[in-house]
This record gives structure tokens, C-alpha cells and sequence, in this order.
């Protein structure tokens, strides 16, 4: 089936689950990222039994620092 | 306030834009911006708003200059090394515009002080590189309703987010709490292509122009997200989140408090 992910169109297993899909999609740290399916944040103990269905808008948000890589607070 | 003829000549490539214009730029000079942060998103960020005239720029920082600070940290320069990151970034602003104040605060955001640091700002910009004052800025911000960009760079990835006091959701609203320490990688480990400053730290200070001229569109409940590799950029919507603990229904976060954990590790 095909869904989009982070704006992309990507095909994908039939009922892959978010969890299945970050795998798939090498995403670093899954626990750590926020998904959003169709512009809803889905609650983090949803990735592993939550199945995509055909044309679900899949977007991962990452935690990023960076900045002025100072010292500790 | 007339505008000397110097000025008119300085800022004309702003007030000849007709979303600027003279009552724009005007705007400008009487601003107050806050960056915290005067490492590699706050350098350019606040070069650019001194030089557009932003009339009082805070720049808060307790760090000093290191030698790995200059691969991205444009405010510093060579000579600067050992040097509060402060006041080499006043030196720096000061030299590009005469009409900018300055005002350095040479401290560390904590749960303490945010709240008298951001008071006398209009707009703030997120520039630090740990999750601890990441998720501080937002609630004091939210607290007190201020307005803020936040931003993020690692590898050739960027993001940046606008917060707008009622208008969308907040920081905390997406990432709910920070990651453990260690938990996710940082620049001092994973490292950062030093132009991603740059880029995302110009967004930062283009998100702070806007809203002080009151023109577009602000990534208020939009994460915009660049990636330098492929060379593009995707805007993420961002839902409401009427859970979220500072700025939800119900809220629990009634005054900034410090973050246990830390996600910059110092080695
Ligand atoms: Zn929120």
C-alpha cells in the first residue's frame, strides 16, 4: 500500500505497524521520536500495535539540541 | 522618531521592501530581542538582527570562547578564544552597527532567573544546544506569555518551531519531556556540518523580524525541518495539543522549574 512519510510517498507492507515502519526507515532512537499520523500525535505505547492503513500521512519528529555546544548547565 | 540620514541610507534595502518599509524598520529599532545562547545558531542570528537594526539585542550566555566554538560560532572570532562568549558577541554587534544596544547577560538559564531575563524582551530566540533549558525557555516563555523560536541543528539536519502566546502549540506540546542524558545523540558527539548553524540560525532571526514588523506567515504549529544532504525542506503540521502541561487545559507547570536531566554531556 502506499502512505507518505515525512512528504514522501513510500510504499509500504500492508497493516506495517509505526514501529515496523521506523525500522524500516532506519529511524535512530525510536522511543525518542514523536509521531504524528494524519495530524494527530500518537501516544508512545501506540507504536508497536498501531497499523498504518493506505494513504496514512506518517511524520516523525526528532529531538534535536545543537546550538551553542557550551558547557554543562 | 525621524530616522537620521544615516540610518535611511543604512537600512534602505529594508524600507524600500513594501512589507517593511520606514514603519518597519522603525519596528526594528525600537525591539528588544533575547537570544539565548551565543554559540552556533545564536551567531548568526544576532548578527543579522543587529545589523537590521534590531534596537536592543539580549545575548545570554555564561560560556567562554572555546578553539572547536569557531568551525560554526561566527560571532567569535580567533582572538576571542578564552573570551566570554558575551561580550566577544557585543564586540562583534557593536562593530557591525552603532545603532544596536546591547546588553550582555553572562549567566546560565535556570528556573531562577528566566523569568526577570525574558521580562523586558519582545521576542526570544532558543539557542542553546540542551534539552534541560530547551524545555525551560518554552515554559518560561509560555508562563509569561512571550513569544519564541525555537531551533535545533545536528549533522546536516536543522528544525525550528515558532511558539506565539495563543496562537499554537508549544514546544512541550510535541516533545513532551527531554530525552534521558545521553539518550540522543549531541554535536559534541555526533557532530554538526557547521552552514546548518547558519541556515537554521538565519531562519531564527528571519521568525524574529517578522513578527517584530508583523508580516507573513510565523511557523506558529508548523516544525519546519531541513536537511542539507538532499538539500530539502519539509514543514511539518503540528497539532493541538490540549493535554500539553504548560500551555494545555489543564495545566500542571505553574512557575519554569530545572529539568533534572541533562542532555550535553562534558567530557
Ligand atoms: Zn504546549
Amino acid at each position: 500500500m502506499m502512505i507518505q512519510v515525512s512528504g514522501k510517498k513510500t510504499e509500504v507492507e500492508n497493516g506495517i505497524t509505526v514501529m515496523q515502519l521506523m525500522e524500516q526507515q532506519k529511524v535512530e532512537t525510536p522511543q525518542y521520536v514523536t509521531v504524528a499520523v494524519n495530524n494527530a500525535f500518537l501516544p508512545m505505547d501506540c507504536y508497536e500495535c498501531f497499523s498504518l492503513k493506505e494513504g496514512d500521512a506518517v511524520e516523525f519528529l526528532y529531538f534535536m539540541g545543537g546550538g551553542c555546544d557550551g558547557a554543562e548547565q | 522618531m525621524a530616522l537620521s540620514s544615516e540610518q535611511l541610507e543604512r537600512y534602505s534595502r529594508h524600507i524600500i521592501l513594501k512589507e517593511v518599509g520606514l514603519r518597519g524598520q522603525k519596528k526594528l529599532l525600537n525591539a528588544k530581542v533575547l537570544i539565548i545562547g551565543a554559540g552556533g545558531l545564536g551567531s548568526p542570528a544576532a548578527m543579522y538582527l543587529a545589523a537590521a537594526g534590531v534596537g536592543t539585542i539580549g545575548i545570554a550566555d555564561a560560556d567562554e570562547v572555546d578553539l572547536s566554538n569557531l568551525q560554526r560560532q561566527i560571532l567569535h572570532g580567533n582572538a576571542d578564544v578564552g573570551k566570554p562568549k558575551v561580550d566577544s558577541a557585543k564586540e562583534t554587534m557593536a562593530a557591525l552597527n552603532p545603532d544596536v544596544q546591547v546588553i550582555t547577560h553572562h549567566l546560565f538559564v535556570n528556573a531562577e532567573n528566566i523569568m526577570d531575563l525574558i521580562e523586558p524582551y519582545d521576542f526570544i530566540l532558543d539557542g542553546t544546544d540542551n534539552f534541560a533549558a530547551k524545555f525551560l525557555i518554552n515554559d518560561a516563555c509560555v508562563l509569561a506569555g512571550k513569544p519564541f523560536c525555537h531551533a535545533g541543528i545536528i549533522r546536516f539536519h536543522g528544525q525550528l518551531m515558532t511558539y506565539v502566546p495563543g496562537k499554537g502549540p508549544c514546544y512541550r506540546c510535541v516533545f513532551r519531556q527531554p530525552p534521558p542524558k545521553n539518550a540522543v545523540p549531541t554535536c559534541r558527539e555526533a557532530g554538526v556540518i557547521g552552514a546548518m548553524a547558519g541556515v537554521i540560525g538565519c531562519m531564527q532571526a528571519l521568525e524574529a523580524v517578522k513578527y517584530i514588523v508583523g508580516v507573513g506567515d510565523l511557523l506558529i504549529g508548523r516544525l519546519l525541518t531541513f536537511d542539507a544532504l538532499d538539500m530539502e525542506a519539509h514543514v511539518i503540521q503540528l497539532p493541538d495539543n490540549p493535554d500539553c502541561p504548560v500551555c494545555g487545559a489543564h495545566p500542571t507547570i505553574l512557575q519554569p522549574f530545572d529539568e533534572g536531566v541533562v542532555e550535553c554531556d562534558l567530557k
